[in-house]
């Protein structure tokens, strides 16, 4: 065990950790921060994506002694300074984007680094952009709705156009 | 995963030092290499991080060469080989997600030397040279049947060199569940010839297509494979695909990785 | 002056659900986020061959290692119960199934890759993996049991040695038309026959199960927090049958639960081992399952192969069916596993049409694969897909419109109530009306334009229907007792009013993922009048909750919401009745209106809050006729099941050149009745749709004959993703409200994943055809680009 810190959500913070601990298992078990949640082993689901010196990553495939001084913002630091709702998690509640909340850390953080790299992306760049994101509840509509709200851009003809 | 010891040098000599321990292993950006030790199909004893080594990153031109440190991410890749080799840029946009793009190397990739990996096609088809922290290796003697290259015990690749070809491109048909390549074919033309290469169908890992290239240097078209074919033997046979289909979908690719980059 | 219903988050609004605040911002408590003081961690010794005699086994060098608190093994079993089923199916001869002990661990065999013969508890989850991995055994291996025909073989080898052979039952439904069906089919003017396989799933609720074993040794109490869709189910059933802890003495939580399709109705071994564990170590032990580990634990989903014949007269009318169907139950039976080919499959057969003669046979076999049980919609995706495959055949064959050949056999709006030949009584539907809407939605009528723009791209274009019924709300009491269920299907609520006048609800019903804590909300408040932030929904906890049967089956709002719905009443007749008394005024002219209770006729009132501080600070109260306080509870058993139905329509383009099937629009029109929460209700369908699609495209899982799981990751087994699948067009504008509910509401969770498959497959079906691949009639699922261009090749 070496005691490792990093700077989470603008903290510097520090937990006791193995050559073989998880980014996912420091963040969950070392800081208590429980928002990130594993939900494969293999890094398909995305359940776990943290973003690291402000990119995304899946957490779970990443060794937390690899990230050793580096900043990571997890869903606990995506609020407002107040604490309310940022755009886009507001977005994700307005459009009804999550059902048992599992993927959702996850899906929001891959969205936040979405909208970062490309503020207005079209329907198909969005679902190409969160492929690496698996949720089982919504069928990914709502998702995809609430990310192009986000974005300012208009929902409301989303599946009906005519191909 | 089983316990081991975590360094993470800062430099190319002070890595290969590390790795000359018994039992050493190398990791670039594990996307890989995690799950493999989670399932505890692996058990290195110390494993030696090479994403501190700032000289293993970045990309620039050499002449008519693209030099990639081995330790670039997918991500970067895609960002910064766009203007000078788009075929590899838009390769390297289709490997993973974005997040495994953000952590998986280009190095890491091609010592793993994945038979559905989509790097090594590129890799082929260019006919680059893998430049280790001891010697140069061309790519056709650097990939040696699944899993298998020509690296020794502790060798690392530090960069790639990658001939900038007049025109190139990557075609991909993804696996279902994995969106590895159940087939992808690079093809990349020079003023001397053109070279394919093939991976995810193979149970030798990537390979050239020799009669294909022959035939693109004759017509450098979609037409011009019209009557060609990879025999069947030899075809990885899976839960999504029998050797007959990928056999199919290796001209298929092929013929849309020609029709793309001309 | 027209109700502002969004701002009052009554019935019928699209309130936002309330739930989101904590799981956006990282602030769920899932069942692994729990960790309790003292805590040690199993992990499961699981066998790696499908079937074998286990010798022995030998802790010895692992009970040395390093952290390790203590091995179990089937040894430490003995006295305590096998893993209950909680339905027994009766066969064709009137004789009950065989049912097959299914204990904890391993007991002499091990029976499928996965089966657990030990468990290490240790101080650490790595310490319990290298402990386990310690642990030397000997196994003889024996021939695997896989495919369901051989497994049914004159002289195969048993899955049980005790059992017979390897046939849990063969039922017959209905057994005495059996006859008159085969009859029919001699005299018939058409038939159409139709081999399928309904593929093997995995549910993969995105958080893998989780199990906290709990034990209070000083009040001789055990609590075990786990990921169920029904916690008193589990305390009932682990209490009574296995563990033997009585419900006082035993508390099950399930806190927020990471979603379940069916997966997690189940009582599993881990959770008794950890409740049993805790017990016997005198500290908490915690298992959490990794993805790898759910493939191997997780109760699997339909694997039914089928046969089914359709017989039609000359005039195109449905004039009798016949199937034969193999399922799949695994090596055990797992708790509701009995009922899903049967009793939730054979009774939908009529679909939505009269088709008077009806026949299903179903043989349940045991194979030495994991358990399988219900998954999202469990047993009507597999009647759907039957049979709006083969009537697709049928029309195709008869080269008539497929389309229309469903209309002139739907059962029409008049005819409700409509008995049909497999023992259920639809209450209400209109299905011309849901398959004119989905016509409308899916610009059905301009589809031959877009084919020519296909066509033109040098792709192949395709439309499928589907048209569906389900029986959910399950379900009456007393009819699924008669059909061999063990438990009984009401729900439960207790509605406490405080004493300021918000309203703490407490239902049976279980969300992981439907929203009740917003959707109840509503309906208590639009019942009274009040703001729907008044009132709190609890869930998932015995010792809070009256005992409750979960959530599953399309039930929660049906059935659910209905106790509900009564325990409210209950509420507001005594509220009346304080009302009365402080209005001095009779009870038979208080009107309850807006959350204030007035004397009919005047202008004398008194607010919700005036009744409900009365009742606890009763000062001016009729003490002598009145109990104080205001709390409630009601059971509502339902007196029937409820028919959601709907036309689905899926329009595909096919590459010829791979294979690879995309859905280009999908669209769905539903009649479930009442809604309470279009947005909730729209979700609930469009994830549906995904998992129904995934079924039709990607999901398979996959055994070798070895018995080894193939498809064993998300590396091999296809979820899918946001770029496999279109945006969505759904509507639920029809509706013919239920009968025999209060709310006239019939469930919306598994509508999208039964009517889709069909709709898939029919369409890609439909793009070969068109495209000149005329000997393609039927690809199994799932269709991916593989199969697809094989069936293609001549």
């Amino acid at each position: 065990m070496t005691r490792l810190s990093m700077k989470v959500n603008g903290r510097t913070v520090s937990a006791e950790a193995e050559g073989r601990t998880l980014l996912s298992a420091f963040l969950r078990q070392g800081l208590g921060l429980t928002g990130t949640h594993v939900g494969c082993d293999t890094g398909q689901c995305g359940a776990c994506v943290v973003h690291v010196d402000g990119k995304p990553v899946k957490s779970c495939n990443v060794l937390a002694m690899d990230t050793a001084d580096a900043e990571v913002t997890t869903i606990e630091g995506m609020a407002n300074a107040d604490g309310s709702l940022s755009v886009l998690q507001q977005a994700f509640q307005d459009h009804h984007g999550l059902q048992c909340g599992f993927c959702t850390p996850g899906m929001v953080m891959s969205a936040a680094a979405l909208l970062e790299e490309n503020p207005t992306p079209s329907e198909a760049e969005i679902r190409h952009y969160l492929e690496g994101n698996i949720c089982r509840c919504t069928g990914y509509h709502n998702i995809v709705k609430a990310v192009m709200a986000a974005s300012g851009q208009d929902v409301s003809q989303l599946g009906v156009a005519a191909e | 995963m089983y316990a081991f010891d975590f360094v993470k040098p800062s430099s190319i000599d002070d890595a290969v030092k590390a790795l000359s321990a018994e039992g050493a292993q190398p990791i670039a950006g594990g996307q890989t290499l995690i799950p493999t030790l989670k399932a505890r199909l692996n058990a290195p004893e110390t494993l030696v991080s090479l994403t501190g080594i700032a000289e293993l990153k970045g990309v620039c031109r050499d002449g008519d060469v693209l030099v990639i440190g081995a330790g670039t991410s997918h991500a970067a890749v895609a960002r910064d080989a766009a203007a000078e080799f788009p075929g590899l840029a838009a390769l390297a946009l289709q490997i993973g997600d974005p997040a495994v793009r953000n952590r998986g190397t280009l190095g890491g990739s091609i010592a793993n030397n994945d038979p559905a990996a989509c790097y090594p096609a590129a890799v082929l088809a260019t006919g680059a040279t893998v430049v280790t922290d001891r010697r140069e290796i061309a790519a056709d003697d650097f990939f040696q049947g699944m899993f298998t290259t020509a690296l020794e015990e502790g060798e690392i690749v530090t960069s790639v060199r990658f001939p900038i070809p007049e025109v190139s491109a990557y075609a991909k048909f993804a696996q279902p569940a994995s969106r590895f390549a159940l087939t992808g074919v690079f093809v990349a033309k020079f003023a001397e010839g053109v070279r394919v290469a093939v991976t995810g169908a193979s149970e030798d890992g990537v390979f050239r297509w020799t009669e294909a290239e022959e035939a693109l240097v004759r017509s450098f078209a979609p037409e011009a494979l019209a009557d060609l074919r990879v025999p069947d033997g030899g075809m990885i046979n899976d839960l999504h695909g029998t050797p007959a289909y990928r056999a199919h979908l290796v001209g298929v690719m092929t013929r849309r990785a020609v029709k793309a980059a001309s | 002056m027209p109700k502002d219903i969004e701002a009052q988050g009554g019935i019928g609004a699209s309130t936002k659900r309330r739930e989101d605040i904590r799981f956006l911002t990282g602030n769920g408590r899932y069942t692994d986020d729990i960790n309790l003081r003292g805590q040690a961690y199993v992990h499961f010794l699981r066998s790696d061959m499908a079937h074998g005699r286990i010798n022995g086994l030998d802790t010895a060098a692992a009970d040395a290692m390093p952290g390790v608190i203590r091995i179990f093994t089937a040894k430490d079993f003995e006295g305590v119960g096998g893993l209950p089923c909680g339905w027994q199916v009766t066969d064709r001869h009137g004789q009950p199934m065989q049912e097959p002990k299914h204990p904890v661990l391993a007991e002499g065999k091990v029976r499928h890759v996965g089966d657990p013969i030990a468990a290490v508890v240790a101080e650490t989850p790595d310490a319990a993996r290298d402990a386990a991995e310690a642990i030397v055994f000997d196994i003889d291996e024996l021939p695997a049991v896989i495919d369901m025909k051989a497994a049914l073989a004159e002289g195969a080898t048993k899955v049980h040695d005790d059992l017979s052979s390897n046939l849990c039952y063969d039922w017959g439904f209905v057994e005495e038309n059996r006859e008159a069906v085969n009859e029919a089919f001699t005299k018939a003017a058409h038939v159409t026959r139709l081999d399928l396989v309904n593929n093997r799933l995995v549910a993969n609720p995105m958080e893998p199960r989780v199990a906290v074993g709990d034990y209070d040794a000083w009040n001789d109490q055990s609590t075990l927090y786990t990921t169920s869709q029904n916690p008193h189910v589990i305390r009932l059933l682990m209490g009574a049958f296995v563990l033997g802890i009585p419900e006082h003495k035993l508390r099950v939580v399930a806190p927020d639960v990471g979603g379940g399709f069916g997966s997690k109705i189940f009582h599993y071994a881990e959770e008794a081992f950890c409740t049993f564990a805790a017990r016997q170590l005198k500290r908490p032990v915690k298992w959490t399952s990794s993805r790898a580990e759910a493939f191997l634990s997780d109760a699997h989903g339909r694997d039914h192969v089928t046969t089914i014949e359709l017989a039609l007269d000359a005039d195109h009318k449905f004039a009798a069916i016949r199937t034969e169907t193999r399922a799949n139950m695994g090596a055990y039976l797992s708790t509701f596993a009995p009922s899903v080919p049967t009793w939730l499959h054979g009774v939908l057969m009529a679909g939505n049409y009269t088709t008077p003669l009806i026949y299903v046979n179903v043989k349940a076999v045991f194979t030495n694969t994991i358990p399988v049980d219900a998954y999202r919609g469990a047993g009507r995706p597999e009647a759907t897909f039957q049979l709006e495959r083969v009537i697709d055949k049928a029309a195709r064959e008869l080269g008539v419109d497929p389309v229309e050949l469903r209309r002139k056999n739907f059962i029409k709006p008049e005819q409700f109530p409509y008995q049909t030949p497999v023992a259920v009584v639809y209450d209400t539907g209109n299905y011309h009306a849901t398959m004119d809407k989905l016509l409308e939605i899916s610009d059905h009528a301009g589809f031959a334009a877009r084919a020519e723009t296909s066509k033109a791209n040098g792709k192949l274009r395709g439309f499928g229907i589907a048209h569906y019924i389900e029986a959910c709300g399950i379900a009456p009491s007393n009819l699924v007792g008669q059909l061999g269920a063990r438990a009984g299907l009401y729900e439960s609520a207790t509605v406490r009013v405080n004493a300021t006048g918000s309203i703490s609800v407490y239902t049976g019903s279980h969300s992981h993922g439907q929203g009740h804590e917003t959707t109840f909300a509503q309906v208590v408040a639009e019942m009274i009048g009040i703001d729907a932030g008044q009132v709190e929904i609890h869930h998932g906890d015995t010792s809070n909750t009256p005992m409750g049967m979960g959530t599953y089956g399309s039930r929660s709002l049906a059935v659910g919401g209905s106790a509900i719905v009564k325990a409210t009443n209950k509420i507001i007749d005594k509220a009346k009745k304080i009302a009365a008394h402080l209005l001095e005024a009779s009870e038979a002219d208080i009107e309850l209106k807006d959350g204030k209770f007035a004397v009919a006729g005047t202008d004398k009132s008194v607010d919700w809050a005036g009744v409900t501080l009365a009742a606890y600070v009763p000062h001016n109260y009729p003490l002598e006729s009145l109990e104080p306080g205001l709390e409630e509870t009601a059971f509502y058993d339902p007196s029937n099941f409820t028919y959601p139905s709907g036309g689905y329509g899926c329009e595909v383009e096919v590459d010829p050149e791979t294979g690879k099937v995309e859905i280009l629009a999908f669209s769905a029109a539903d009649d479930f009745g009442n809604i309470v929460n279009p947005m909730i209700v729209d979700g609930q369908v469009q994830g549906g749709l995904a998992q129904g699609i995934g079924q039709a495209l990607l999901e398979n899982c996959t055994y070798d004959e070895n018995g080894q799981l193939l498809s064993a990751s998300y590396m091999d087994y296809a979820m899918p993703r946001a770029d496999d699948l279109p945006s969505f067009r759904v509507d639920h504008s029809c509706v013919t409200p239920c009968t025999h509910n209060p709310l006239g509401v019939k469930g919306c969770g598994e509508a999208g994943a039964i009517g889709s498959p069909p709709a898939v497959v029919n369409a890609v079906i439909d793009a070969l055809q068109r495209g000149g691949y005329t000997h393609v009639t039927h690809i199994d699922m799932p269709l991916t680009p593989a199969r697809v261009w094989a069936a293609m090749q001549k």
